[in-house]
């Protein structure tokens, strides 16, 4: 590529005191993408936006924004804007004065702060609403001029820190399809940091997953959830049923496991595979196990199970299936047919998955 | 509401009303009694306006009364800009145990009774005080100065009294100020002026006002610090209330006097609150 990224980090580090927040972080956010960080809360995602914006300074390591180093640039001269977590709308002005504070800052004639305010609130669609206050508003009009008071000085990179996180379900979701709109109306560089494993996957060109100030692994949705670089990521993104035992045997890429509650199962490993003997964790996904009434002829993994509880939730009904052997709980999607309606407590059904639907990775050195 | 809970109530608002009825508006109406009452000879009074007309007539009593306003107003604004800072440090700058701390030693002066704190300053403004021989020795001045007695030293001691009353609202709204704010105006390129002008100040404007409201009507009314720091001429209202009413035995004028304070602090509070566009109910009932 002969433009430079919009946002490049490189081996970003930040301590507090004796604890290493953000530890070695390196990415690269291209022009025009919408770029997520997904961490736990505690992982330092909080810590590393906050040095884009220009809050905290790195220890070591660089930042560039469109190429230039932004060690030393205060946080009023960075082309970056955040949204904050809470919006930060200043209640003493009305949105037209939010709105135009920037521009107000940077020496804007009046006439023209005017006009580009309006502007801005029309593209956000909220047209005409420059003499309300702050709190006329409803939760999703505030997020739009939030979004507007950032745009409207055309910043090379936005910082959207968990806005959406003081909103209601049905307002998230519907505000999640509307920022991603908004991100491509804008053609901006979107950095949005969230613990919500879904607003990252829906929104997102790029995702980064953060664990303990690292970087374990970035990619695409997609990559992330059906290849995960390692136990942490597969655990994190999407729902899985984690079982951790030893390896008994290997045949290339696919390993045996005899899990703790002394069960046998099969799955793949995607990177090193575990040595015989050592401990290792098998991750499936709840919707890739499949149920059936018979036993499943030679599927490695089938196994009569007793049903413990139906979790009933409409298209996302989950059954909870426990080995009558070793106790051992297992989640699976309720297949939407209608085959399984009647499943009641107690019931017996047989779940089986293809090893290469399941995940293995030694367990981590603790 | 029953008739029980209703009793309850009343009973409840008894020491309030007692306080406002006996303490505060009877005295008001004697005082005022007496201010509309003229002497005429022994034992003998009329109705009228005549000692509000003494007033206007005697420039030293309508100087004296101005100066005080003006220097009250002066102490106001110069507690306010000390204040500030302080507040805005301890508000926003400190956390925890730090910020108790602070809080507290701006407290622990108030501990002392005002009358020692006021001779505190005796003892330091005074010719043969501490900063005199200090200056001598560090060679600054040639022989002993007289600090004390003089407007300087009235104003130092206003401020010194009513700060903490400045202090208290200040940090009480500055911490109410979401971080965030600040740091939105930052990240949106303000500078700090700016964000002071435009973020903090708006914010803190109830606070402002309250406390400039608290001071203000503690240095008008203040009687000893004037006196003691300012001495016999000190020319502060307060003094010549008490002149009439004990030196003078004139009641009569000293109630007009009174008067004329209230009129006059109300005055100012009425049109420092149009000015600052708050209302009464904002800043103090918070």
């Amino acid at each position: 590529m002969t433009t430079p990224a919009d946002l490049v980090c490189k081996d970003l580090t930040k301590d507090f005191d004796k604890f290493r927040a953000v530890d070695r972080v390196s990415f690269e956010v291209p022009q025009g993408s919408f770029f997520s960080i997904l961490g736990p809360s505690g992982c330092g995602k909080t810590t590393l936006l906050r040095m884009i914006a220009g809050f905290q300074f790195p220890t070591s390591g660089d930042l560039l924004i469109k190429g230039k180093s932004m060690i030393d640039v205060g946080p009023s001269k960075r082309p970056v804007s955040m949204v904050f977590q809470h919006l930060a709308l200043f209640p003493m002005m009305n949105i037209g004065k939010n709105v135009g504070f920037g521009l107000r800052q940077r020496g804007v004639p009046a006439a023209e702060i005017k006009t580009r305010v309006g502007r801005v609130l029309e593209r956000v669609g909220l047209p005409g609403i420059e003499d309300r206050q702050v709190d006329q508003l409803s939760g999703g009009q505030k997020q739009r001029v939030a979004i507007a008071r950032c745009m409207v000085l055309e910043p090379d990179v936005l910082l959207l820190d968990e806005p959406l996180g003081a909103l209601d379900l049905k307002l998230r979701e519907h505000m999640k399809i509307e920022l991603k709109s908004l991100q491509a109306e804008f053609n901006t560089t979107f950095v949005y940091i969230t613990h919500d494993q879904s607003e990252a996957l829906v929104m997102s060109d790029n995702i980064a997953v953060m664990n303990k100030g690292r970087f374990d692994q970035i990619g695409t949705a997609k990559e992330l959830y059906y290849e995960p670089a390692n136990a942490f990521v597969a655990g994190f993104v999407g729902d899985a049923n984690k079982f951790s035992g030893k390896i008994t045997a290997r045949d290339g890429q696919t390993v045996s496991l005899v899990t703790d509650g002394g069960v046998t199962l099969h799955a793949q490993a995607v990177q090193a595979v575990p040595e015989i003997g050592a401990r290792a964790q098998i991750f499936v996904r709840p919707e890739a196990i499949a149920l059936s009434k018979t036993a499943p002829a030679n599927s490695p993994n089938a196994s009569a199970r007793v049903v413990d509880s139906v979790l009933f939730n409409g298209a996302n009904s989950m059954v909870l299936l426990r080995d009558p052997q070793s106790g051992e709980l297992l989640q699976v999607t309720l297949p939407q047919t209608g085959a399984f309606l009647g499943l009641a407590k107690g019931d017996t059904v047989y779940a089986s998955w293809e090893p290469a639907q399941a995940r293995c990775f030694a367990a981590e050195a603790a | 509401m029953t008739d029980k809970s209703k009793l309850g109530f009343y009973l409840l608002l008894m020491p309030l009303l007692l306080w406002l009825i006996t303490l505060i508006i009877l005295p008001h109406i004697g005082l005022f009694m007496v201010s509309i009452s003229e002497k005429i000879g022994v034992r003998q009074y009329e109705t009228g306006l005549g000692n509000y007309a003494v007033f206007f007539n005697e420039p030293l009593y309508w100087r004296t009364f101005a100066r005080t306003a003006f220097m009250s107003i002066f102490t106001t604004v110069l507690t306010l800009v000390l204040g500030f800072p302080v507040a805005y440090y301890i508000a926003k700058l400190t956390r925890g145990r730090t910020k108790t701390t602070l809080f507290l030693m701006c407290l622990i002066p108030f501990w002392v009774s005002e009358l020692v704190r006021t001779f505190g300053w005796m003892i330091l403004l005074r010719e043969t005080g501490v900063l005199s021989n200090f200056l001598q020795y560090t060679g600054v001045i040639g022989g002993p100065v007289e600090f004390l007695y003089n407007d300087g030293a009235i104003m130092v001691g206003l401020v010194y009294t009513s700060i903490l009353f400045m202090i208290v609202p200040l940090v009480t709204t500055l911490d109410s100020l979401d971080d965030s704010l600040i740091e939105a105006g930052y990240d949106l390129g303000g500078s700090g002026y700016s964000i002071m002008r435009e973020i903090v100040i708006p914010h803190a404007m109830p606070g402002i006002v309250s406390g400039c409201i608290v001071v203000f009507m503690l240095s008008l009314g203040n009687y000893l610090t004037p006196i003691l720091l300012g001495g016999k001429d000190s020319l502060w209202f307060t003094g010549l209330i008490y002149t009439q009413f004990i030196t003078r035995f004139n009641w009569e004028l000293g109630s007009a006097f009174g008067f004329l304070l209230l009129a006059l602090s109300s005055t100012i509070v009425f049109l420092g609150l149009k000015l600052s566009r708050q209302s009464l109910s904002d800043t103090m009932g918070r």
